[in-house]
């Protein structure tokens, strides 16, 4: 692979903390390598900054590897920018070209107030989960692990969905900033197992009740939260989910 | 002076001796005891949640924004346990006898076998939760194998185990918060531990969100904060992985134990420049079926495919044949070092050998599924086409990310791969119950230095955390709490909270005033830079001595030097690092200081004096069969204590992969 260097205009959201209104800065940086990072290229920048005496950009981020789920930045318009099925920080800068300029925000959405600049809080996914993303079953209580066989196939549907890192693109990406996309990968993960049978019927109408109270939006099925999703978690998750939802809300003894 | 506690008897009964034996807790006087639990990782969260569970009032705290996103997360291969599933010869015994001898015979006997005993029952909890492992067709768990062993133990979910792991432990602890068993504190770093009358009870932290330092009371304070492979600055740890509250701890009293012990992990994706912030692992696994190769002729510029079979050195499989491929990762790591040394690397750097997968995708994957399907002679691209499709189910996140990375695609091209600090086997002092040398101060999973001696095998540290979270603490912290039941929560206010709090505001302003004209990163990048070539894959007498006073000068240039910009009383992720990486500063001298005194070759410490007429390591069992445990004593001024290791069940030997 040839490698290049390149030029490039940011214009990055600077907000010092919840209550400030927030705006746009412009920045330039030079020399950047086709082989970095899309957060190296910030290290770059902020480095530069640091130098200059200024404070440099606050952003999310940690294991660096697309697993953690940490980073989130709104890259051009779309979260996690450009590539397909990737994080920010799995983004590479060959990704650009010399003389781009590229606009960095962080997730927008009520439930996910700016903490700083970049930085949300993202806390509403914890509640969520609380709620009754698990299976209630306490250290030591458990069988033998092949005492219970799966199908081979659920188990594999139920790992994809279960590959949610929890980042928040799909409430980024969507109009309504629903957080249908997460909540739906839990669920799935959980119901297609039959470990989570016991609890199928609250665990789905307990997380969604939860999500109307964290102030997310509807789901109107426009499909922007799959096309974002860096672990390309699919809309089938959706359907699995309204599937259950339904079937819930029809033979609950709570509703 | 040191007690290990190690209890009476015959080895395989020791566990099932104590867990009948310990002091237990009612559960009316768990409700009044509170425990403090510091990082979410698999350790953590599992035993915030496995504490919460039997009733005592946990407070658990992690810097990140949620405790899903701990670094355990990362951890791609698999999880060890003993079920023999797989018919193939595999025990309790084996697992403990791998872990001790793939550590060198540096680890304690007593220890090693309780987590193989407990092994099993991890796999069964995790299975319960929800945990989706990988599956063969009958609907059974699949396991696979990893370096260091002959027999398949290894239990996974593709490339992603760690994740699904933790994502098990962090739904557990949700519950428990959810339930109000669990306090959740996020965003929020420990900056000392609070010791009065000489037993942990709270720790000082700072909101990272707010810049407010905190004071919180425990009857116990568990560390569960990882392990220091930053000090490295490039490592495959997270941004974030830190030794502060480790270090913290040390500094109060807690023993650390064999600093120097770093493994160095064998296939990570290459540096390609002085931009790069952390390396990225290639799962071990990938060793399965990956091949490792140079090129027989130094300075090799052809393309790794346009390299002819007989013209390929595959030097794992040639100096070890009974292992190939699958030695431990030190030895591993050690073998690429030498073929680099030695003028053979590849790639542009030249500090890269290949992982190639092409011989297993055609002859084991491809041949297999070309028979089930029934097609009879195919053709190599055929056999490549359906091989694909099988490594793609078993790795095909790691190969998407290596493609990201260097934008070559690991199907067609051999991956370039180099050996990177992954993971420290060091840590804080414990004995058996896991407990410092302050009393009520604990350590959990990869802070603690306790299962895995000079080397950790692949798919163990897993195995670790999790065990001593789930299976190990709720046993051995009742047996200290049973004590506690009549000690009153002691008020936030006692002198010893304000005492440690003023320090640390004191040490935050010191670090503000300075306005110096270096960065954090700066300071970081050259510590980095010093412990890589003096204190990494291999080390010797005279590089170590310069490294330590290396180092002492650059701990005097960042007290003087360092620029932070921003205020205290809010987030300022310049002052985090700042924090860390002075804490970092410390540590490397003392793990200089470590690997200079232990003048023998063993697992991942490699001191070039001490190596067989092959190249190995080469232990000196007369003088170095201790745990090297170091005791603070104030700046640069340590004391070495020694906890003599004895084997009674195995007779330690050259260790042997041939």
């Amino acid at each position: 692979m040839e490698h290049y260097s390149m030029n490039l205009t940011l214009k990055v959201w600077r907000q010092k903390n919840t209550s400030d209104k927030g705006r746009f800065e412009t920045f330039h940086v030079k020399g950047i390598s086709s082989e970095m990072s899309f957060l190296e290229m910030f290290d770059v920048l902020n480095e530069q900054l640091i130098e200059e005496g200024k404070e440099p950009i606050a952003f999310d981020h940690d294991c660096r590897e697309g697993i953690c789920g940490m980073c989130s930045m709104y890259i051009n318009g779309r979260p996690h920018g450009p590539w397909h099925g990737t994080t920010t920080c799995q983004l590479h800068m060959r990704a650009f070209k010399d003389g781009d300029t590229i606009v960095v925000e962080p997730w927008r959405a009520n439930a996910f107030p700016v903490i700083k600049d970049l930085i949300v809080d993202r806390h509403a996914f914890d509640h969520i989960i609380q709620a009754g993303g698990f299976v209630s079953v306490n250290t030591g209580n458990a069988v033998d692990g092949n005492a219970l066989p799966i199908e081979r196939e659920k188990a594999d549907q139920s790992f994809a969905a279960a590959a949610c890192i929890g980042c928040g693109a799909c409430v980024a990406a969507c109009k309504n900033s629903s957080a249908m996309l997460f909540l739906s990968a839990k669920v799935s993960h959980l119901a297609l197992l039959p470990q989570g049978a016991p609890e199928k019927k609250t665990r789905v109408l307990n997380m969604i009740a939860q999500m109307d109270k964290e102030g997310f939006g509807s789901c109107t099925n426009t499909g922007a939260c799959e096309a974002v999703c860096p672990k390309e978690i699919s809309l089938e998750s959706i359907a699995r989910l309204n599937k259950e939802y339904l079937g819930a809300a029809f033979t609950s003894d709570k509703v | 002076m040191l007690n290990s506690k190690i209890p009476p008897g015959k080895l395989e009964e020791k566990w099932t001796d104590y867990k009948g034996h310990v002091k237990l807790v009612n559960p009316a006087n768990k409700r009044k005891l509170e425990v403090i639990v510091v990082g979410t990782g698999l350790a953590g969260a599992s035993a915030a949640a496995s504490l919460g569970e039997l009733g005592y009032r946990v407070k658990a705290y992690c810097f990140q924004d949620s405790p899903r996103r701990a670094h355990s997360i990362a951890a791609q291969g698999g999880i060890n346990a003993a079920k023999n599933y797989q018919n193939d010869g595999d025990s309790v015994f084996r697992l403990f006898y791998d872990t001790i001898k793939g550590g060198d015979y540096r680890s304690r006997e007593s220890n090693v076998h309780r987590l193989a005993e407990i092994s099993a029952n991890i796999i069964d909890q995790c299975v319960a939760q929800g945990v989706p492992f990988a599956r063969e067709y009958g609907g059974l768990l699949a396991n696979r194998s990893f370096g260091g062993v002959q027999v398949k133990r290894t239990f996974y979910a593709a490339g992603q185990t760690g994740q699904q792991l933790l994502l098990g432990a962090y739904q557990a602890l949700e519950r428990q918060i959810a339930l109000g068993n669990v306090t959740m504190y996020t965003r929020h770093e420990m900056h000392d531990v609070v010791v009065i009358d000489g037993k942990a009870r709270g720790i000082i932290c700072r909101n990272l969100v707010t810049g407010e330092l905190e004071r919180h009371f425990g009857h116990a304070v568990l560390l569960c904060s990882g392990g220091y492979g930053n000090v490295f600055y490039l490592s495959t740890n997270a941004m974030g992985s830190n030794v502060t509250a480790a270090w913290k701890a040390h500094k109060k009293g807690a023993f650390f134990a064999n600093p120097c012990f770093t493994q160095i992990h064998p296939t990570c994706i290459p540096v390609t420049g002085d931009h790069q912030s952390k390396l990225t692992l290639m799962s071990e696994s990938l060793r399965n079926d990956g091949r490792i190769w140079v090129p027989k002729k130094q300075g090799d510029t052809r393309k790794a495919n346009d390299i002819p079979e007989e013209e390929r050195d595959y030097y794992l499989e040639r100096r070890y044949p009974a292992f190939g491929n699958l030695v431990p990762r030190d030895v591993a790591s050690r073998a690429a070092k030498e073929r680099c040394d030695a003028g053979y690397g590849v790639g542009t750097t030249k500090q890269a050998v290949y992982l190639d997968f092409k011989y297993n995708l055609i002859n084991k994957y491809g041949k297999a599924e070309a028979s089930k399907q029934g097609i009879e002679n195919p053709d190599t691209e055929t056999l490549v086409k359906l091989g694909k499709e099988v490594v793609k189910e078993e790795y095909g996140n790691l190969f998407d990310m290596y493609e990201k990375i260097t934008g070559e695609n690991p199907y067609e091209v051999p991956m370039r791969i180099y050996p990177a600090v992954h993971y420290t086997m060091g840590g804080l002092w414990v004995d058996y119950e896991l407990k410092t040398t302050v009393d009520g101060l604990y350590a959990l999973g990869e802070a603690n230095f306790s299962d895995h001696g000079a080397n950790r095998l692949g798919a163990s540290a897993l195995m670790q955390g999790l065990a001593d979270g789930y299976f190990v603490i709720p046993y051995t912290l009742g047996n200290y709490l049973a004590g506690e039941i009549g000690t009153r929560p002691i008020p936030t206010t006692h002198e010893a909270f304000e005492n440690a709090e003023k320090d640390v505001k004191d040490r935050i302003d010191k670090l503000m005033n300075i306005k110096g004209k270096q960065s954090v990163e700066s300071f970081h990048k050259r510590l980095g830079k010093i412990m890589w070539e003096k204190c990494g894959m291999a080390r010797n007498e005279q590089g170590l001595k310069e490294a330590i006073e290396e180092i002492r000068t650059l701990r005097k240039e960042f007290w003087n030097n360092v620029r932070i910009p921003g205020d205290i009383k809010e987030m300022n992720n310049e002052l985090d690092k700042a924090n860390r990486v002075a804490d970092f500063i410390e540590l490397g001298e003392l793990m200089c200081l470590d690997a200079l005194e232990r003048a023998e070759s063993c697992g991942g410490h490699f001191r070039e004096e001490s190596q067989t007429e092959e190249g190995e390591a080469l232990r000196n069992d007369d003088k170095f069969m201790y745990v090297a445990a170091w005791e603070y004593k104030g700046e640069s001024n340590w004391q070495l204590n020694k906890e003599d290791l004895i084997y009674e069940e195995i007779k330690p030997t050259q260790r042997n992969y041939k």
